[in-house]
């Protein structure tokens, strides 16, 4: 039987709304709006080098905030009764089924000049504070909205170390940080690259959290791409090339993470 | 010892408080008077009540799941057909079509928007086709971001089904059609069925790409809330918010227990 034959409807849908728009993308980022070849797009980015440079950073910090919070909390987990684990995954899962934008809102409502963490410490005589429309507060929605892709392939990861190989190392004699560097880290390494994947991709091409956490001075690649396509600077030729520039970046850092674990797999990290 | 778990039990209270604060904040202040989000200043139902008369946000819910409904069930046939195509076919071929259908799942929301957009552009001013921004377009970019859902969530199935379920099914004298639907179908059904509800999902909740295929006539929810954000205060959104949340709480929680449930039941029939 030719089953084979059942993915062409799949494939001609692939080729056009996957492969062609990303062919797009690539040949609007080398020509003129006359249509002729040119590289002036790319070199234009250079021009935004600090803005690409920044979200690399913010995207970066965030990243390895969420890794320092959701290792221990993926490993406690892990070690916990079945029943609390799948309530505790649940309970996780829960806040990413509220629309991003909602949550990214309420940390709008708490971080305000006049919002509630600032009214409660005024009440101590404390501050206020200046703490949106700043890269601490773009940081804290990008880490607030991504931990959970840090957490859950952690603890799918964390889940299979078997409890006797800790127990074993612990009775042959390995003090509990040897046992962490040695035994723990090593087998959990396909969760810790594929977190970084999933959260550092997001963060790197948000424009949501910039925009709303960050105010205008806070600029990231996303917004300079938004402004290209949709805002007052249209330019859908310097929009493709920053964008191009944004892919690259972000298959250099899903080639860095890979060189870790040439076999991880990906269906289980993601469903 | 014991110490260690104190200390675990702490820091678990600790990050879960870090995920639900803003989201108590939210529910607490749609019962809020005072337009104002600092200030509490007394219990209303006033913006639940606004919140159902509002028709640009009516509008927009229905619009929400005109798009996640139609889209999933496109997703789900072109998806399911296409795990069946891609498991039988030879180990080259499979991992070239696994490794395509990683890219909308793996590439930048942004890029894929953006691309989209480049698309719909591209064919209506080039090849003059009637693709005006709106409705239609929305629904080609969803079926595109859902089809891999589908596929990755039917393709275990298929790889644990019996390979000689099939051919069992012709030998005792159906059809190949009849094979299909009487036998593969029931098999991978769970791995459908988990599919498109992920799809359905994924497509209630898209902001970023519906943001750059939509236009400017026909609004999703995220888009009128994004929208509604821009102009500030409006605190119909923490009502909505707030429903939102409830109704998938209600649905977690009820999955949940009949799971809890029906694992009860298994281990007394397997106890007797």
């Amino acid at each position: 039987m030719k089953t084979k034959f059942a993915a062409v409807p799949y494939l001609i849908w692939m080729v056009v709304f996957t492969i062609v728009p990303l062919l797009l993308i690539i040949f609007f980022a080398f020509t003129t709006s006359e249509g002729g070849f040119t590289i002036a797009n790319i070199s234009a980015v250079g021009r935004y080098t600090d803005v690409i440079m920044k979200s690399i950073w913010l995207a970066a910090v965030a990243t390895a905030i969420c890794l320092l919070i959701a290792y221990p909390f993926a490993y406690i987990l892990s070690r916990s009764p079945a029943r609390q684990q799948q309530l505790s995954v649940m309970l996780i899962m829960l806040p990413m089924w509220m629309s991003f934008l909602l949550r990214t809102f309420a940390w709008m409502t708490l971080l305000e000049k006049t919002g509630l963490i600032n009214r409660i410490l005024g009440l101590f005589h404390i501050g206020p504070f200046e703490m949106i429309n700043t890269p601490g507060a773009v940081v804290l929605g990008m880490v607030y909205n991504y931990v959970p892709f840090m957490i859950l392939p952690l603890h799918s990861v964390m889940l299979k170390i078997d409890n006797s190989i800790i127990e074993a190392a612990q009775d042959l004699g390995a003090s509990p940080l040897r046992v962490f560097f040695r035994v723990v880290l090593p087998l959990s390494f396909p969760g810790v690259s594929s977190g970084i994947t999933m959260v550092f991709v997001p963060a790197v091409s948000t424009f949501i959290i910039s925009r709303m956490l960050g105010g205008g001075s806070n600029l990231m690649i996303g917004d300079l791409i938004d402004m290209q396509f949709l805002g007052n600077a249209y330019n859908p030729h310097l929009g493709s090339a920053i964008s191009l520039v944004l892919m690259v970046i972000i298959l250099l850092c899903m080639s860095i993470m890979n060189q870790f674990d040439d076999d991880v797999d990906m269906e289980g990290a993601i469903l | 010892m014991n110490r260690h778990k104190g200390l675990s039990r702490f820091y678990t209270i600790v990050v879960m408080a870090f995920l639900y604060l803003p989201i108590i904040v939210l529910i607490v202040f749609s019962f809020n008077k005072n337009k104002s989000r600092g200030a509490w200043t007394g219990f209303t139902l006033d913006w639940y009540r606004k919140l159902l008369t509002n028709d640009m946000i009516l509008s927009a819910f229905m619009n929400t799941l005109i798009v996640a409904l139609v889209s999933s069930i496109f997703a789900t046939v072109i998806g399911t057909a296409a795990a069946i195509g891609i498991n039988g076919m030879n180990r080259w071929m499979k991992k070239a079509l696994r490794t395509m259908t990683y890219i909308p799942i793996m590439s930048p929301e942004i890029i894929m928007g953006v691309s989209l957009m480049l698309l719909f552009v591209f064919l209506r001013t080039q090849l003059h086709l009637p693709l005006e921004m709106g409705l239609l377009t929305l629904i080609l970019s969803h079926i595109t971001f859902n089809i891999p859902y589908v596929i990755f969530n039917v393709l275990p199935k298929l790889r644990q089904m019996d390979k000689y379920a099939y051919d069992a099914a012709l030998d005792l004298g159906c059809n190949p059609w009849q094979a299909f639907y009487k036998v593969v179908i029931p098999e991978i059904m769970p791995g459908i069925t988990a599919g498109f509800l992920m799809a359905v999902t994924y497509s209630l909740d898209d902001f970023v790409i519906s943001y750059f295929t939509a236009g400017p006539t026909s609004q999703t929810l995220p888009l009128a809330i994004w929208g509604q954000l821009r102009r500030r205060v409006s605190p119909e959104m923490n009502a909505l918010s707030a429903i939102v949340f409830v109704v998938v709480l209600v649905l977690l929680l009820i999955s949940n227990f009949s799971a809890i449930h029906r694992e009860n039941r298994d281990k007394k029939a397997v106890g007797r």
